[in-house]
């Protein structure tokens, strides 16, 4: 049986999530021993156009011409998963989306602005194409790749583990922040992947993977009003790395302070 | 109450215990503190003991002090109970392997445990324990955790505002289900065993008779322990499954967040998910099994169908099971008094308000 063909692309993002392939080390050997990957610029192969069974994406669309590349990525790849938090949501430069003033900071920005050509929006993957799977985080965490790989290897739908963080954080037997620290922890509505990364090292967590399952996110704003968080302090815990995810764009936008009139910092 | 011998063992005899307890090649966990919490994990010397340490738990809140005392067992339980030693948050249950004629070979991971010994078990946790042992009572990898445990259990001297064990009738003393137990003193230990390999430790252990004075004040102490600020509602545990249309599910799906702290730190709690995890070589795979909450959409779906989509939901399946079919499945309510699920809760939700509420109204017929 001919080895499936995979492809790695790149659109608006910061490499991370390749990185997080790149990473796998010696998994990456075994990968490519049960796979052809045909292209995947950070490690130095390049055929973006060649017809392929996986194709991951990495980043968002935020400029006319991915608007346009993405649509030969999906009709040249048999299954579509996008890799990490700018793909499936946005990711951090969809914050632009948020204060609706593109032109005016592109042309404050710039010196040229004439050659900038950036959409007004920035938009997740899904929004253009069908995406087959989603994969959250920022980055991605490998094992979850390489999960969502041996799954489709052996024709069977990758699990789509849409638990909380706060299950995992339990299991990894942390002690909660928000309990011990008051601190305004993300955990309760975010969809679990990272191993519980932050609260393991006494941090709130802070969304990354998106919102969960059943997301309560307005209780949990509640929450954090009562513990001392302001309106703009609530607002940047749901509006930040996922502040496209609908569940946390919702919520974010109850506590967001309208731009007008405010001063900048 | 207390039918074994006690004995007494200045506060000095606790490094006596933990050299006994090593030479006799026990792994040691002990209580600590970690990250703001008690927590148990390996002990090797006394001077990690949480000594002076004393605590503020309310609803969604946890609070570690440092005061003088010499003591080191005034606070009242941290986060974890004894399930994580018994019941792992996460554990392959076996392995399988692809052969060269396809057909598969099945291994079993049952590994050979180190004998634990664990200081500082609460009444609470014991009855948890206990029930714990019905639930699991022909599950291979909880007997084998369970067959190697020694449990050193300690009286409850410093309860948490939290805690309504003595409305339970599983604490504040430890009772029964211990290998060991110590009352705490100003100055020492009042000591009892109450099973062989218990009693062998305790020969080694520089012990005196028990003075008057000792035991007066450790009843003293237990008294005081015992008027706790919680209690059980009166409510009828069999009525419970009938009171599904009850506004109160709707009022605390409201405030609830659905993440499962609650059933993960209760120390009865027992349901876990099972996951397959193959290598990537597609020749090899982990049979895995790790903790679930009702709370979660995996644990009501039934092929197809999610029989508890929503909040309201899972938290009417957590009360009505915990202190409700509970009774049916195992003769007595799944709750022992611990406080956890009330601190834990990162809203700071309190199951016994829910329950007065219901004692208060009727059935939905
Ligand atoms: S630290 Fe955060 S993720 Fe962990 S239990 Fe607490 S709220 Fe949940
Ligand atoms: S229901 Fe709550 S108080 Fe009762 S045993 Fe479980 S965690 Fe402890
Ligand atoms: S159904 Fe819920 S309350 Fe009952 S044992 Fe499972 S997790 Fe605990
Ligand atoms: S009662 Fe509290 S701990 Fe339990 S699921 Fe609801 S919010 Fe989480």
């Amino acid at each position: 049986m001919a080895r499936p063909r995979i492809a790695v692309h790149k659109f608006s993002s910061c490499d991370g999530c390749q990185l997080a392939f790149l990473n796998l080390g010696e998994a990456l050997l075994e990968l490519s021993e049960q796979v052809e990957i045909l292209h995947f610029l950070e490690a130095g192969m390049n055929d973006p156009a060649t017809p392929v069974d996986i194709a991951f994406v990495e980043g968002s669309l935020s400029t006319p011409d991915e608007l346009e590349r993405i649509q030969q990525v999906r009709a040249n790849s048999r299954y579509l998963v996008t890799l990490g938090a700018c793909a499936t949501s946005g990711g951090l430069q969809a914050l632009r989306n948020l204060e609706g003033r593109h032109d005016e900071w592109r042309d404050a920005i710039y010196a040229q602005p004439e050659y900038i050509q950036t959409l007004k929006e920035v938009r997740p993957i899904a929004s253009a194409v069908k995406v087959d799977l989603e994969l959250w985080g920022c980055p991605v965490n490998s094992d979850q790749v390489l999960a969502a790989v041996r799954a489709l290897l052996f024709g069977v739908s990758p699990v789509d583990d849409r638990d909380r963080v706060c299950l995992e954080c339990k299991r990894q037997q942390a002690v909660c922040v928000m309990v011990t620290q008051g601190r305004p922890c993300m955990g309760p509505v975010t969809r679990t992947g990272c191993g519980a990364l932050c609260p393991r090292f006494g941090r709130d967590c802070y969304g990354c993977f998106g919102p969960s399952e059943t997301a309560q996110t307005d209780t949990l704003a509640q929450r954090f009003a009562g513990l001392g968080l302001v309106p703009d302090a609530i607002a940047r815990r749901f509006l930040m790395i996922n502040s496209q995810a609908p569940a946390f764009l919702q919520t974010g936008r109850v506590f967001f302070h309208t731009p007008a009139g405010d001063q900048d910092d | 109450m207390l039918t074994q011998e006690q004995h007494y063992m200045p506060r000095t005899g606790m490094v006596t215990l933990l050299t006994e307890l090593q030479q006799r090649g026990y792994e040691v966990i002990g209580p600590g503190v970690q990250d703001g919490a008690i927590v148990f994990h390996p002990l090797t010397q006394v001077d990690s003991l949480p000594q002076g340490i004393e605590q503020t738990q309310q609803p969604g809140h946890y609070r570690l002090h440092q005061t003088e005392s010499a003591r080191y067992f005034s606070w009242a339980n941290g986060p974890q109970a004894l399930k994580p030693l018994t019941f792992a948050p996460r554990e392959t249950l076996w392995r399988s392997e692809q052969n060269a004629d396809g057909s598969l070979r099945f291994t079993e991971t049952l590994a050979d445990r180190s004998l634990t010994a664990v200081i500082g078990i609460r009444g609470c946790d014991l009855a948890a324990l206990a029930l714990q042992e019905q639930h699991f009572a022909e599950d291979p990898y909880y007997r084998q955790r369970r067959a190697n445990l020694l449990l050193i259990a300690v009286d409850c001297s410093h309860p948490a505002d939290t805690c309504f064990c003595a409305s339970t009738g599983d604490g504040p003393g430890a009772d029964r289900g211990y290998d060991i137990a110590l009352t705490e003193l100003d100055d020492g230990y009042l000591v009892r065993a109450n099973s062989e390999p218990g009693k062998a430790v305790l020969a080694a252990l520089p012990l005196e008779a028990a003075s008057q004075k000792h035991l007066e004040q450790a009843d003293d102490q237990h008294r005081h322990a015992r008027q706790q600020q919680r209690q059980l509602p009166r409510f009828d545990p069999e009525r419970l499954i009938h009171q599904g249309q009850s506004a109160v599910w709707e009022a605390v799906a409201d405030r609830c967040l659905s993440c499962g702290n609650c059933t993960s730190v209760c120390p009865s709690c027992f349901c876990f998910s099972e996951q397959e995890v193959p290598e990537l070589d597609g020749q090899t795979s982990s049979h895995q099994r790790q903790w679930d909450s009702c709370f979660s959409e995996g644990h009501s779906y039934i092929h197809g169908h999610r029989f508890r989509p929503d909040t309201r939901g899972r938290y009417r399946q957590w009360l009505t099971h915990k202190f409700g079919s509970w009774v049916e499945q195992y003769g007595r309510s799944g709750c022992t008094g611990c406080g956890r699920c009330i601190s834990w809760c990162p809203v700071g939700i309190d199951p016994l308000e829910i329950l007065e509420q219901l004692g208060q109204e009727g059935t939905d017929e």
